[in-house]
């Protein structure tokens, strides 16, 4: 099968590959690069657990075709952390205990991220409103909830 | 909280001190770093992908199948059939003795369900592997089917397994597990009411989001290390070992990282097929579930009917109980009778009644077989039970909580299968809810105490 050339810039680095024609994201990641942090929990565009960050938007990765993102700059949870210190969200994560199996949480941290990054106090109803696209079977959403509202507040401290 | 017993007094001397804190836990610190290793994050290379071709019919004879337009399919390695599988016919619970096997890892001469595993495809990519399976031909003869209990257990009902003979599990007690403790029929008799009313569940999907699977890498030395999600280790490893009649020596097993389980990855269903594909190829092999095939093909909650017929006393005493339990194994055991048995013990809730009378059906339909999940054998009879309790108390015009300290057990008790009660806790729990939810309930009932003694 020809092979198409993908090169973007994924968590600060460039990467630069050859996949099949109609190779998603999702597989690009996890299977050429090797960043296993975005999940494959249906591959059919209804979990959100392969969620990443595309050019600041939110992406189901599973939808979404490798060679479209050339030239891309791709965030992922595995990019978060600076220098060894985690992300307000992770932290937060860890807080409120907003992780059980933990394999949704990559994707949720991905969709949480986005919104604080275009609302950084969100109401209630928007974090849920954010969140509406990935499953989690584990928690019942409420610490995640919780885990994203406390992120927001420790943002806005650390601004002030 | 204030307890009228207190618990644990006479076992634990040490402080308690952890509970109440919050503590983090040791995975987190990966999961939110997406560093945690779950099974599909191992990629071998030449790694193979094995996909089913899966049974369309519910029951069916096998007449032939035809491999070979699959096996010329581009980036085809291998395709497997039941001879292929040195012990093919196996049951998980025959680790304790709980027999007969009644299982195929791959459709010999019959299916039983829609969704059974015919025919294992291994190719290079998931695609091709996809692609071979669509060529795959079996011919069929459709059998006549049966999805409903209570028509599976009637006469001349479609048999829905051989190695059973009928469509019940046979247990050293007959064709039910049994409950007899003191006259049911005599408590009716003296019963100012009796009520009887059936419940009936549907089969429930655990529905991870982590989807079953397993990868396996050949180690080069005849031994296979398999990265799987089962909430099974040992149980899959002394399977596999028997399935393949390979010592457990040559098997190594990597997991504990489940994204989520809930009882749906405790049967043995992708590791050893997935190891033979290894051992047949010298290859890695990955063997996922679809999205699809974790909600169809997994074995879900089975689906159960409760029957309860009850004698209760104008003063709240309920003096006799009879239950009928029936448990959808659909075509296979898997842990059903298990499970079956579990409800004989259970069904007369945690309540004292003199007079008890249980049977506990494990039944064979073709349905997808079911297993474990959350409390499995127990959980929809509780929902029978406490929704039986409410309608015996508004028969006799009583408080529902007050009905239940009425019929509490309590330590000392002879329970319905001769276990005298210890530990219990009912009336404290209710105690605490009433006072939770300003349930107003009299005081000699918060005056009581699962301690007999003192009450
Ligand atoms: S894997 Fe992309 S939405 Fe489920
Ligand atoms: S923590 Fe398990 S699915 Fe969300």
């Amino acid at each position: 099968m020809a092979k198409v050339p993908v090169q973007f810039t994924l968590n600060g680095s460039e990467k630069a590959e050859f996949v099949d024609g109609g190779t998603t994201l999702l597989n690009a990641l996890r299977d050429k690069i090797g960043d296993t942090s975005p999940k494959g929990g249906c591959h059919q565009g209804t979990c959100g657990a392969c969620s990443v960050i595309v050019d600041g938007e939110l992406r189901l990765s599973c939808l979404t075709l490798a060679e479209t993102c050339n030239g891309a700059t791709i965030t992922t949870t595995s990019g978060l952390a600076e220098g060894g210190v985690l992300h307000p969200l992770q932290r937060a994560f860890l807080d409120t205990f907003a992780s059980q199996c933990g394999f949704c949480t990559p994707g949720m941290i991905m969709a949480a991220k986005v919104l604080l990054d275009h609302t950084p106090n969100p109401s209630r109803d928007e974090v849920v409103e954010a969140l509406s696209g990935n499953i989690c079977r584990c928690t019942g959403y409420e610490p995640i909830i919780q885990a994203v509202l406390t992120a927001a507040r420790a943002n806005s401290q650390n601004a002030a | 909280m204030e307890l009228r017993k207190s618990y644990f007094a006479d076992v634990r001397k040490d402080d308690l001190h952890e509970i109440g804190q919050a503590r983090p836990r040791s995975d987190s610190p990966g999961h939110v770093t997406g560093k945690t290793t779950f099974f599909a994050d191992r990629n071998f290379p030449g790694m193979l992908h094995l996909k089913m071709v899966r049974s369309p019919h519910h029951h069916a004879r096998i007449r032939s199948i035809d491999t070979s337009e699959a096996e010329k399919h581009p980036g085809v390695v291998k395709v497997l059939t039941a001879k292929d599988v040195p012990h093919n016919v196996y049951t998980i619970l025959i680790l304790i003795q709980i027999g007969p096997e009644d299982e195929t890892v791959l459709a010999d001469g019959k299916v039983r369900w829609k969704g059974e595993a015919v025919v294992a495809v291994l190719a290079e990519t998931e695609r091709a592997a996809q692609e071979a399976a669509a060529k795959v031909k079996v011919d069929y003869e459709v059998l006549p089917a049966v999805f409903d209990m209570e028509e599976a257990l009637k006469p001349g009902a479609p048999i829905v397994n051989e190695y059973h003979g009928q469509n019940y599990y046979l247990y050293d007690s007959g064709e039910c597990r049994k409950v007899r403790f003191g006259d049911v029929e005599a408590g009716f008799a003296e019963a100012d009411h009796v009520l009887e009313q059936s419940y009936q569940s549907s089969p429930i999907e655990h529905a991870p989001t982590e989807t079953t699977g397993c990868v396996v890498a050949p180690e080069g030395n005849d031994r296979f290390t398999c990265y799987t999600n089962t909430q099974a280790m040992f149980f899959t490893l002394d399977n596999t070992s028997i399935i393949l009649q390979m010592p457990g020596s040559k098997l190594h097993f990597v997991g504990g990282t489940v994204g989520g389980g809930f009882g749906g990855k405790v049967d043995v269903i992708v590791e050893p097929i997935a190891i033979l594909g290894a051992k047949l190829t010298g290859r890695p092999v990955c063997f996922i579930y679809s999205r699809e095939e974790e909600m169809q093909i997994s074995s879900p909650r089975a689906a159960e009917k409760v029957v309860i017929k009850d004698g209760v006393m104008k003063d709240g005493r309920i003096v006799a109980r009879k239950v009928t339990g029936y448990t959808d194994a659909g075509a296979y055991s898997r842990h059903s009778p298990y499970g079956a048995q579990k409800g004989a013990g259970h069904y007369p809730g945690p309540y004292t009644i003199p007079n008890v009378w249980i049977d506990t059906y494990c039944v064979y339909t073709n349905r997808t077989p079911s297993s474990a999940m959350r409390g499995f054998g127990v959980t929809i009879g509780d929902f029978a039970l406490e929704v039986q309790m409410d309608k015996l108390a508004r028969l006799i015009a009583m408080d529902p909580l007050e009905f239940r300290f009425i019929n509490a057990y309590r330590d000392g008790d002879m329970k319905a299968h001769r276990q005298p009660t210890e530990g219990a806790a009912l009336i404290e729990c209710m105690q605490e809810a009433a006072r939770a939810a300003n349930w107003p309930v009299a005081e000699k009932y918060m005056a009581m105490s699962s301690y007999k003694k003192g009450a």
